[in-house]
């Protein structure tokens, strides 16, 4: 069956608090998950009180505060601070999203701070994403063609085909997605989740494409694409406010129509 | 330990080419389910409110045993259907899973083929 509750060693523990400094006038309290493979303990959750007033206004900011002044031990990924790479996605008060994206003003009260959910946790908020890369490499995304590139110029696309990839190249493969969708959590070892379907219609809508029929064949399966139920956590999260839900729909339509169009 | 690469996992046993059917069917019979969902609601306040014989003939006119016949050949195949995509689901162990989806898939059979001897005894029997 699917698993509801958390083993016995994730289940999460009260960690450490730190105080904010003595003269702080604008705290706001973080709630952090800490978690060490080398510790052999139950995951915590530390609390930490940031001064704002000497603090970024992006939750990153605050975790990066605590990295460099509190505990340097705190383990997450980030790279760009701006939305584009990906590297921080995580949990934030219940939602996936990206750290450097969300302001610390727009939430009220405690700020809980959790890894991506249901995946492995490497250390603290850096889960594995292994499989998940995996699964991206799967569908193959890149461009196939038979027929060679033209000698003096590249591949040729009007504007309008051009404009079908909006909304699906802006995806920054954060996993925010995949690991809100409950279909994805009960069976992401078969179902590609939303992210990499998104993807997947990228270049099934890419008009200098030559191998829809081939890619259409590998995503017919009740597993790898038909554990989309329509839930749609996905659009609901998509830090990028993209629309997974819709590309997945669009490619059981292009399935429906080779068959009975 | 296990060597296989990530890719391999994922790969598998490649795609099973199938899915599109079972997806589109259940859209189709839940659309037909809609209207032929009216005959079903008039059946059942006759068989609750109505005298045993002007439910059987009501019954037994063939316009009203074909719309009542295909309600329930539809709602047994929408219902094994979906309840196969929850067992699909929520069943990880993959020897309980092919059973659990068959003992869905006969005992809906079951029911239409019940429903149907039922149903053609009234017609024949007025």
């Amino acid at each position: 069956m699917a698993e509801f509750t958390l083993p016995k060693n994730s289940v999460v523990t009260k960690g450490r608090e730190f105080p904010a400094p003595d003269n702080a006038t604008h705290t706001r309290r973080f709630e952090v998950y800490r978690w060490a493979p080398e510790a052999g303990e139950n995951p915590r959750v530390d609390v930490f009180h940031l001064d704002m007033e000497d603090c970024g206004p992006m939750v990153l900011d605050a975790i990066i505060k605590i990295k460099n002044e509190i505990d340097s031990s705190l383990t997450f990924r980030r790279s760009c601070r701006e939305g584009v790479c990906g590297s921080c996605a995580m949990n934030i008060n219940g939602r996936n999203s990206l750290a450097c994206t969300k302001a610390v003003a727009d939430y009220t009260g405690s700020i809980k701070i959790f890894p991506l959910p249901h995946l492995q946790v490497v250390k603290d908020l850096v889960p594995d994403m292994t499989h998940f890369y995996a699964q991206y490499a799967s569908i193959k995304p890149w461009l196939e063609a038979q027929t060679p590139a033209p000698a003096d110029s590249e591949r040729l696309q009007s504007h309008a085909d051009r404009a079908k990839l909006d909304g699906l190249y802006d995806c920054v493969l954060c996993a925010c997605c995949s690991t809100s969708c409950p279909s994805y959590w009960w069976n992401s070892e078969r179902y590609l989740g939303p992210a990499v379907l998104l993807q997947a219609y990228r270049w099934l809508v890419d008009s200098r494409d030559e191998n829809s029929g081939e890619r259409l064949d590998d995503l017919e399966d009740p597993f790898k694409l038909y554990r989309c139920h329509t839930i749609m956590n996905c659009t609901d999260t998509c830090p990028k406010d993209l629309n997974p839900a819709k590309a997945i729909a669009e490619i059981k339509k292009l399935l429906v129509q080779r068959q009975h169009g | 330990m296990n060597y296989r690469s990530p890719l391999a996992k994922v790969r598998g046993l490649g795609s099973a080419k199938s899915g599109t059917g079972h997806w589109w069917m259940q859209r189709v019979t839940a659309a037909a389910l809609v209207p032929l969902t009216f005959w079903v609601l008039v059946y059942t306040r006759m068989a609750l409110t109505a005298p045993y014989p002007q439910t059987l003939a009501w019954l037994a006119d063939p316009f009203h045993a074909v719309a009542v016949w295909s309600w329930v050949l539809l709602a047994c195949y929408h219902a094994a259907l979906g309840l196969q995509v929850v067992i699909e689901d929520y069943v990880a162990a993959e020897g309980i899973k092919i059973i659990a989806v068959w003992a869905v898939n006969l005992a809906f059979l079951f029911l239409a083929l019940a429903a149907s001897v039922a149903l053609l005894r009234i017609v024949v029997t007025g």
